[in-house]
């Protein structure tokens, strides 16, 4: 794309006209997904900075392994089902904003509907997600029992849920702690190699911040999700009344909500690499 | 018009395919780099997390070019979105750094907690030894 400076080039900043060739709707919903880039940027780097101080963090193919239906041991499974959910209604989007362009109102709406399904769909998942963590793994904000180990070592006893008495263990190796009838289950082991061989320890917590990190990015970014769903239905509804045909605007609405659902879309993609990837 | 519809209608559905191919990529080495795939078999923290940077990156280009329209905007008002993102730059590296740091002194803490330990272990007993030296002298 070449662009000479022309005399219109000129006259572009000389006012009556948008000089980017773009509406004053689509250039501020740029602008505030540029400042909304910042505040996730902000999260994702403390959660790296926080993450990488630390001598060890649980390991997501470990706490992320969980299937609904009661299966385990299926690393990352779940979390590129929602990616996928979520990658796919970004596909819908598009289409949708472009039966917009020809004009096509019942287009518009069906691709629309399926977006919306696609948010919705991804919402459930991640309250499946959290209430996996929160209910059956006992994650919150301020305890975060799942770690992994340090040191070489041999559990003096077990969980009854994978672990068992004798079992070695190398460093690097994952652990969650059970929680029964209200009481935290931290295992002993003993440490075999190192300046601490012989040394009889108890499973310690994980890294506090985790849970809050964890909870608190994606719950941010559901939060993203839960508004886009909700301005998804409004322009929806506009759109198959009829009101942006009354308005001969080209169903801009519908690419202002597109440019912020696919930001959305942009924003898991840093989420999922580094909560769940790395 | 019908002829450019056409055409965008096949470009968007070339860059979800591509996009999801990425993404199983992405996970499979992930699960492969850490051993879940082939047994026993690692890849390196560092160079693991760079190919997957690089590969969310290219995702990131293709979301933000080809669905958010950016490649046919004009390029003054690509930059205005564009350029200060890149102050982001900074911050991770500056950050990750201070993160290193944070480490680097929460061994030595560690370190210094376990020294004590030790010296206040050994202070009791040489203690304990001159008590009974006192005693003997009287």
């Amino acid at each position: 794309m070449t662009h000479h400076h022309t005399a219109e080039d000129e006259q572009l900043w000389e006012g009556g006209k948008s000089p980017f060739k773009i509406s004053y709707g689509k250039i501020m919903m740029w602008y505030f997904l540029l400042s909304d880039a910042f505040t996730f940027a902000g999260f994702l780097i403390a959660y790296g900075t926080l993450r990488v101080s630390m001598p060890t963090w649980p390991v997501p193919d470990f706490v992320f392994s969980t299937f609904p239906g009661g299966f385990h041991e299926k690393p990352l499974y779940f979390v590129t089902l929602m990616t996928f959910i979520l990658l796919f209604s970004s596909f819908t989007m598009v289409r949708a904003v472009q039966e917009g362009h020809r004009e096509n109102k019942n287009g518009v709406v069906f691709w629309m509907v399926l977006t919306i399904l696609g948010g919705i769909g991804f919402l459930a998942s991640q309250a499946w997600e959290w209430t996996t963590l929160i209910g059956a793994e006992h994650v919150s904000v301020t305890t975060n029992p799942f770690s992994a180990h340090t040191e070489h070592g041999v559990y003096l006893e077990g969980d009854g849920k994978g672990i068992n008495e004798g079992d070695v263990f190398q460093p690097g190796d994952s652990y969650l702690i059970h929680k029964h009838d209200g009481e935290w289950h931290n295992l002993k082991y003993k440490v075999t190699e190192g300046e601490n061989a012989g040394m009889i320890k108890q499973q310690s917590f994980g890294p506090k911040a985790f849970g809050a990190l964890f909870f608190f990015i994606t719950g941010f970014h559901g939060f993203h999700v839960l508004s886009g769903v909700i301005f998804l239905i409004i322009i929806a509804v506009n759109a198959a009344t009829g009101l942006y045909v009354e308005r001969r605007n080209g169903y801009e609405m519908v690419e202002k909500i597109g440019l912020y659902w696919h930001f959305v879309d942009l924003v898991w993609v840093f989420v999922f690499l580094v909560f769940y990837l790395i | 018009m019908g002829h450019d519809y056409e055409k965008s209608k096949k470009k968007a559905t070339q860059i979800i395919l591509i996009l999801a191919a990425i993404t199983i990529a992405e996970v499979l080495f992930a699960l492969a780099g850490k051993g879940h795939i082939v047994e026993g078999w690692h890849v390196p923290v560092a160079l693991m997390a760079g190919v997957m940077i690089i590969m969310s990156l290219v995702k990131a280009y293709l979301i933000v070019y080809e669905f958010m329209h950016m490649k046919y905007e004009m390029p003054s008002f690509v930059k205005s979105v564009l350029v200060p993102t890149l102050l982001l730059t900074w911050a991770i590296f500056a950050f990750f750094k201070e993160g290193d740091y944070w480490k680097m002194r929460r061994g030595l803490i560690d370190d210094k907690n376990n020294d004590r330990e030790q010296v206040d272990k050994t202070n009791k007993q040489e203690g304990a030894l001159f008590i009974i030296k006192e005693e003997n002298q009287h």
